[in-house]
């Protein structure tokens, strides 16, 4: 595949050496026969040639290019909103190009066309109030419909989630991501602070809040296919941004701001394996706001499951309380009873998981069943 | 602007007082603390060129980096020391390359460089005024814009290495030394540099302001000034406007870094500790710096535009099409460029309500710069065109701010720019419609006014030949980009080992291609930096008006001297494009030529011209007064 740099830097070098000889010879040339015209040099003509040229190589290096990459571009998009955004992009783009091929078009042709010719005059023509106008209006005209057709699918968008929404917390860090999703029980986040933050507990869920009481964590992002998911991304230490390119979604993650983006992903990780007839792969949620020297690896593997084998990986999840008991001495006295509910059935079975996930905190832990 | 008329009026007492005395001024005020806008013009330049190429070479380590990831560095120890490990380039210096590069060329070359030279140059020079309002605020100016340069130069040697939180150092970041080192000294290093360049650029613009206002020749009305001079003058109004609302952002900034303010700062855990920090905002950061951000996009671009309308009209031997739409569309980029800074935010948290706001009117600005690319091509159509360098970094201009501002329509629509920004997309956008098109006016505008500015002419043929590996060069290497932010490859990655399908992979050739041609047009400027100052010395003598043109630059002396004419200011009578005029037996009419004297051009509205000559002539007295007050 190294031919393409080859092809396109020869492209390139052998632009510029015809460019040379050629405006060289032509000043060779000229100098002998006529030099009544000090301004103008032998080159002018083979300068105008050039954008001829120009045109004609840049045309084909950028149609050839285009189609040489384009079944690299990202596939069709894997959420709803996405094939409206992909729809809209390339339509725009058809809009844009045919506008960047007629200007550069007219724009070499004229280079080349008036270029100076002895005993040529040039029109003086100053101004026609009528082709501005014209020219006023058609890009006014297009842009209005480029941005009304933009706007609606904007505010589609950005319009509330919807109430049956499936609430996922994405918490950027330096460098990596943690999801929590709301739970089994009450399919609620509870409430997180950042002074709660600690080796094991490293969102910062409060479990003075019942609703944290069945919250689970992972550190891969699950979602269901074909049902809304409102993401709610925070930021611990400096922004971030959340990118799924595949389903086109991105938006920021602040400290201490929250932000949100709901969309629906329509296409399974099993989907886009056969579309893509690869059998290992796996979308990705990247990191787009610089966030230090790790900010190029920040990424977690991203499944969509179709929806009963997301409510079957869901229901296997254990709730962070209950794979750190050593957090039942955090919630509060009077929802105790509450809480009792998520402590580990099996002591052992417990003490096993809590280690593994802290291995820090094991004393307390011991404190802890000894009350 | 009270003030600053007032200062300058003082100066102006003061330069003349040195006239009367009559001595040449010793080497010192003449070329280092000099108050000459010339030699201001020519200190910014050949600061800007020597920023150019070291802006230019960070690019092209990381573009190393990009391009061929598993190279060996190693023999870039000799320079880069312990950045680089084990043969690669260490990950934090890959940012701070990517925001030196950022810095150096957006503020230092397309900003100092580009409206620094020939703000001062142009504007006395083609309004026809002695000096700026106010020489020493000018000499202040560029002495601040040095010291600025000497702080951020000096940044970039320190063991935590420069400021690397992108050249828009979005605090938290930016903000805390634990995040990255480079938020340690070089952070305050960036800061510290910015400050005192805002300083110069702000004592710059009220001097561009207050001369273009206050200092024009007789009957240089401001609908005969040269679309140059508009330009300069928009972006002056533009800098003095937006510039303070930077140094706000970076004083807060610096309050948050060393004062324990929490003006950006909001519940963070960094480093194993929560901070106290509570209340602040990292977006109101964000629209701070865009307020400034956006209107800079223009900052540098206007000049450039301005620039190429002059060139274009020149060298077609055509006047500019619609000089008047011209002005009315950099005027209303100047205002919507206020009102658009927010379409840099669309993703990030914003409410989407203003989103929608600021996409409306971020396509409206489309409406001038199109209206813009058309009177350029049209200025084209039918003109006798020569091929000067200028005319064809103009020209390639023209092109690049077409190719590069059609993606902006794509990129301003906030749906779509949801998958785009932060991508190689709009890294091929900017670079094309700002950068590439302010350096191709920075290029235009050099080999135009050389013969002015040093009395030589640069080599046509190397002239040319620049031009052609340059404009060939630089559509190599940003047009692909475009392919491979569709692709959703994030800007500011070390590599691109993260992303989903082994995407590093399927670009591993264009990225190869892109590093490739960025050499190589980098390379290619090495001929402009030695026809530049080879030209300087052996030039071939310049005639006092080598491009035939109309400006009253050309009145003056091929070698100007202090005060710019030696005997009265000429007057000016008519606008600067009487170009091929019907009638006129020459193919230009300088802005100096009364209508009586060419009774065989004149249209029937400027005959009724010819009865205000005796008016305008009249006004000589006032105007030296205004010298010798």
């Amino acid at each position: 595949m190294t031919y393409l740099i080859g092809l396109l830097s020869v492209v390139f070098l052998g632009l510029a050496i015809m460019i040379v000889s050629k405006s060289i010879a032509l000043s060779k040339g000229i100098q002998g026969a006529d030099d009544s015209d000090a301004r103008v040099d032998g080159a002018n003509n083979g300068n105008a040639f050039g954008f001829l040229v120009f045109l004609v190589l840049g045309s084909i290096a950028a149609a050839w290019s285009f189609l040489h990459s384009q079944p690299d571009f990202l596939p069709v998009a894997g959420s709803e909103h996405g094939l409206k955004t992909d729809q809209m992009f390339w339509i725009s783009m058809g809009v844009v190009t045919a506008a960047f091929f007629l200007t550069n078009t007219l724009l070499f042709v004229f280079a080349f066309l008036y270029r100076y010719k002895k005993n040529n005059v040039a029109t003086f023509y100053p101004v026609n109030h009528k082709l501005e106008i014209i020219w006023t209006i058609i890009p006014a005209i297009v842009m209005a419909v480029l941005v009304f057709t933009g706007w609606r699918i904007w505010r589609d968008i950005t319009k509330q989630a919807p109430d049956n929404a499936v609430v996922i917390e994405v918490t950027g860090h330096q460098f990596g991501w943690y999801v929590r999703y709301a739970g089994n029980d009450d399919n609620k986040l509870g409430n997180q602070n950042y002074k709660l933050i600690d080796d094991t507990n490293q969102i910062g869920i409060d479990f003075t809040d019942e609703s944290s009481f069945d919250d689970f964590t992972a550190n891969e992002l699950h979602l269901p296919k074909g049902v809304p998911v409102l993401l709610k991304i925070k930021a611990q230490d400096v922004l971030h941004s959340v990118y799924l390119p595949y389903q086109r979604v991105k938006m920021d993650a602040v400290p201490g701001m929250p932000t949100k983006f709901w969309f629906v992903a329509n296409k399974s990780t099993d989907e886009m394996r056969a579309e893509l007839g690869k059998s290992d792969f796996n979308y990705k949620l990247n990191c787009t706001e610089i966030c230090g020297r790790g900010h190029f690896g920040m990424a977690i593997t991203v499944f969509v499951d179709e929806p009963e084998d997301y409510k079957a990986w869901v229901a296997q999840q254990k709730p962070f309380l209950t794979q750190n008991p050593d957090y039942l001495a955090k919630v509060p006295e009077k929802l105790k009873g509450k809480a009792q509910k998520y402590a580990p059935a099996e002591a052992p079975a417990a003490e096993s998981d809590s280690t593994q996930a802290a291995a820090g905190a094991a004393p307390a832990t011991a404190s802890l069943r000894r009350r | 602007m009270a003030t600053a008329t007032l200062h300058a009026n003082d100066t102006h007492a003061h330069g003349h007082d040195h006239e009367h005395e009559h001595h040449e001024p010793g080497f010192i005020r003449k070329y280092i603390f000099s108050e000459d806008h010339k030699t201001i013009a020519k200190q910014y330049l050949i600061t800007g060129i020597i920023w150019a190429f070291f802006g230019g070479a960070l690019s092209i380590i990381f573009r190393l980096q990009l391009g061929f990831p598993n190279m060996n560095l190693d023999w870039l120890k000799p320079v880069l020391g312990e950045w680089i490990v084990e043969g690669k380039l260490e990950k934090e210096f890959y940012l701070a390359l990517v925001t030196m590069h950022g810095t150096i060329m957006v503020f230092f070359v397309l900003t100092a460089g580009l409206s620094g030279t020939f703000s001062n140059f142009l504007i006395p020079l083609q309004i026809g005024a002695r000096d700026m309002a106010s020489g020493f605020l000018n000499m202040l100016s560029y002495w601040f814009f040095f010291l600025s340069s000497v702080i951020m130069f000096a940044s970039l040697f320190i063991e935590t290495g420069p400021a690397s939180g992108g050249w828009v150092i979005y605090p938290p970041l930016s903000a805390l030394p634990q995040a990255m080192p480079g938020s340690g000294l070089g952070m305050t290093m960036w800061l510290t540099s910015m400050t005192f360049f805002i300083v110069s650029q702000l004592l710059g613009g009220v001097n561009y302001i207050t001369t273009v206002i206050n200092l024009r020749t007789r009957g240089m009305s401001f609908t005969k000034m040269p679309l140059t001079i508009w330009a300069f003058f928009f972006t002056a109004v533009l800098g003095l406007l937006s510039f303070p609302v930077l140094l706000s952002a970076a004083l807060l900034l610096i309050f948050d870094r060393s004062f324990g303010t929490s003006f950006y700062l909001s519940e963070i855990y960094i480093g194993g500790e929560a901070l106290p920090n509570v209340g602040g905002s990292a977006i109101l950061y964000q629209h701070l710096f865009w307020f400034l951000g956006h209107p800079e996009v223009y900052i540098v671009l206007l000049p450039a535009l301005g620039i190429t309308s002059e060139v274009i009209a020149t060298n077609a031997r055509k006047p500019i099409f619609g000089y008047r739409a011209m002005i009315g569309s950099m005027m209303g980029i100047t205002v919507l460029a206020f009102i658009v800074w927010a379409h840099h935010m669309f993703v990030t948290g914003m409410n989407p309500f203003l989103g929608s706001v600021f996409m409306f009117l971020t396509l409206i600005i489309a409406v001038p710069s199109a209206v813009k690319a058309f009177n350029y091509i049209t200025t084209l159509w039918k003109g006798n065109i020569i091929f000067t360098p200028g005319m064809l970094f103009s020209i390639g201009l023209v092109s690049l701010f077409i190719s590069g501002g059609v993606t902006g329509i794509i990129l301003g629509n906030s749906a779509l720019d949801i998958n785009l920004h932060d991508t190689y997309f709009v890294v091929a956008h900017f670079h094309l419609v700002m950068g590439a098109a302010s350096f191709f006016g920075l290029l235009a505008g050099v080999y135009h006014w050389f013969p002015k500015l040093f009395g030589r002419m640069m080599n046509n043929t190397l002239g040319y030949v620049h031009f052609w590996l340059t404009f060939a060069g630089v559509y190599c290497v940003f047009f692909p980009m475009h392919y491979i932010g569709i692709a959703g490859f994030p800007r500011r990655y070390y590599s691109f080992t993260a992303l989903a399908n082994n995407a590093q992979d399927t670009f591993a050739d264009l990225n190869a291609f892109i590093s490739i041609a960025a050499i190589l047009t980098f390379a290619a400027q090495a001929i402009f930096a030695f026809n530049f100052f080879y030209s300087i010395f052996k030039g071939k003598k310049a005639t006092q008006n080598p491009w035939n043109s109309n400006t009253l630059e050309w009145t003056t002396p091929i070698n100007v001297g202090h005060g710019n004419w030696e005997g009265e200011i000429p007057a000016v009578y008519r606008w600067p494009y009487d170009y091929s005029k019907p009638g006129s037996a020459s193919d230009f009419i300088p802005q100096n030529v009364p209508f009586s004297a060419t009774p065989e051009s004149n249209f029937p509205e400027e005959n009724e011209e010819i009865a205000k000559e005796k008016e305008i002539e009249g006004l000589l007295a006032v105007q030296n007064d205004v010298y010798n007050h």
